[in-house]
């Protein structure tokens, strides 16, 4: 029992990073039509920049962190301007062919800039070490302890979740809520109506590659807090597996991508622990080829309404 | 005066070559309507006057500026608003959360009013404030397009086939607005597949025929004449 329950959060916590990756993955389909296949690559572009700030320029983590998101917001409008809007128009082969080279391109870049070796990335949370309740929740090495010891959730799973959390609620209330997220949800519904509203798609478009690379950045950091070890490809597995939970929650919604990554993040730990240690990966795509022969349009994929 | 004024204007899909030399005006305070066969170029004609497709050469001016370079997210806060051909309100959205899209443009402060003041026009919206757009019936869907499009409060409504796809009793509930709206002070364009109702509701007329205009005068005089009633009113 104890077991299934640390097996189910250590999903919650893998599963929140894929939630966060699969965000930018959704976002950037939903409003610029496009597969970023080189959004994973982002990701790992953000943990280099934190690691180097942290363990070469003795930036505090914190800051680290922040100046991870600023470096792959700039990034990723970047990226927008250079190399997908001046394919707006070209098919969508082409555009996947592209991102896949700039895929190449930026784990080249960090190759030649930070080495092809592994870099153990450095700690990012520090809990202090304490006791609480009497005894029974004991904090120490960066580790929660409850129920007499047998549940523990290190302090890296603990921020995992709630950042995830944070970002769950910040972009649901930003996107329902705020005149520029309304203007999003225009763009990804119908480009030629929302300019007709006044709306800007240009940087409509370029404000959700920010964001989706913020948050890239977020989950860099994230990952490498828990799996720390950096290295140029670092990226790309979990990118490919935040695609896949983009697809299971229907690509293009952003509760699917939420309730996709944290699913496949719980389903691979489950196949892990329960099936096999190195099936956990094959397990989770075997759960999204059945999700999509049932559902092809994904857990939440947008049922359009039209009418004559 | 002459709020609209387009004049001899070329646009093209790739190689297709979709209006060849199309000139016409609306005068402030007018309802203008665009007439032709399926196919004859009257939405490429709004969509380029509304920025949406560029045309290779030729003029639009509004106001007495020229639009030629003006995308079409620009043009809304000139003072025009297109209502597309299909309505294309925002499926996904609320009833008004597709209002407040159509007040983009306008002061955040101003919109709940002219919100308001578009329940009032059209009670059906108010019913539905929270209903998802998709939803809507036809005839609903066509009213909040055209609310949304007034949202911005408009010089020059365009209307692109507002009463396709409804039942008569619909179709004549549009033009009721339609009229409304006129007398409100708004100038129209307007383009519709049901000519006798265009005409009898217009101040003038132009016909459209293969990217070319073809006849043009006053909407009673086109009403009248034999050409037009044989082409277009089935007689
Ligand atoms: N996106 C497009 N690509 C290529 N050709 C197009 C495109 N849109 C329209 N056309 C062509 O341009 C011509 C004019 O089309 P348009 O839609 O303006 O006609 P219309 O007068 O509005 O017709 P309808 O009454 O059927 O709406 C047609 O021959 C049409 O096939
Ligand atoms: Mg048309």
């Amino acid at each position: 029992m104890i077991s299934l329950l640390s097996t189910l959060l250590n999903g919650l916590s893998l599963g929140s990073v894929y939630a966060i990756i699969a965000l930018g993955y959704t976002m950037v389909y939903g409003i610029a039509k496009m597969l970023n296949f080189a959004h994973g690559d982002v990701i790992m572009i953000g943990a280099y920049i934190s690691f180097s700030a942290i363990l070469y320029w003795n930036v505090p983590p914190i800051l680290g962190f922040l100046l991870a998101m600023l470096v792959c917001t700039v990034l990723g409008i970047v990226i927008e301007r250079l190399a997908y809007k001046p394919l707006r128009q070209a098919t969508s082969l082409a555009v996947l062919i592209t991102a896949i080279g700039i895929s190449y391109l930026l784990q080249n870049g960090a190759q030649l800039i930070w080495g092809a070796n592994t870099k153990a990335f450095p700690t990012m949370v520090s809990l202090p070490n304490a006791t609480l309740f009497g005894g029974s929740i004991t904090i120490s090495n960066n580790t929660i302890s409850l129920l007499g010891d047998q549940l523990k959730i290190s302090g890296n799973m603990l921020v995992t979740i709630l950042a995830c959390v944070v970002i769950m609620v910040a972009l649901t209330l930003f996107i329902n809520k705020t005149k520029m997220g309304k203007a999003m949800r225009c763009v990804s519904e119908d480009k030629g109506a929302a300019e007709l509203m006044g709306v800007d798609v240009n940087k409509t478009i370029s404000l959700t590659f920010a964001i989706g690379s913020a948050l890239a950045a977020v989950a860099g950091v994230l990952l490498c807090t828990s799996y720390p070890v950096l290295q140029p490809t670092t990226g790309a597995m979990p990118g490919i597996k935040a695609f896949t939970a983009a697809v299971f929650g229907g690509i293009g919604s952003i509760p699917g991508a939420m309730v996709g990554g944290i699913l496949l993040g719980i389903i691979e730990k489950l196949g892990q622990t329960y099936v096999s240690d190195q099936l956990g990966d094959a397990f989770a795509f075997a759960v999204l080829i059945i999700v999509l022969l049932v559902k092809p349009t994904g857990l939440m994929g947008k049922k359009v309404h039209e009418k004559v | 005066m002459s709020l609209l004024k387009v004049d001899d204007i070329h646009v093209y899909y790739g190689a297709i070559h979709a209006i060849k030399g199309v000139s016409f005006e609306v005068n402030e305070g007018e309802i203008v309507t665009l007439i032709g066969a399926n196919g004859a170029g009257k939405s490429t004609t709004l969509n380029t006057v509304a920025g949406l497709l560029k045309p290779r050469s030729g003029l639009i001016t509004f106001d007495g500026k020229p639009l030629n370079n003006v995308p079409a997210a620009k043009t809304v806060s000139l003072g025009m608003a297109l209502c597309p051909e299909g309505r294309r309100i925002f499926q996904q959205m609320t009833v008004k959360e597709n209002l407040e899209m159509g007040g983009y443009t306008r002061p955040a402060k101003e919109v709940p009013a002219s919100i308001e003041e578009m329940f009032e026009r059209f009670p059906r919206l108010k019913e539905r404030e929270k209903q998802i757009a998709g939803t809507l019936s036809g005839g609903e869907q066509q009213m909040l397009a055209i609310a949304r499009a007034m949202m911005s409060k408009p010089r020059l409504l365009m209307l692109d086939e507002p009463s396709m796809g409804l039942a008569p009793i619909l179709v004549e509930q549009i033009f009721d607005i339609i009229k409304e709206l006129h007398a409100a002070g708004v100038t129209i364009l307007l383009i519709e597949q049901n000519a006798q109702a265009a005409l009898s509701v217009a101040d003038r007329a132009y016909v459209m025929e293969t990217g070319n205009i073809t006849m043009e005068g006053p909407a009673d005089e086109l009403l009248h004449n034999d050409d037009v009633r044989k082409a277009y009113l089935g007689d």
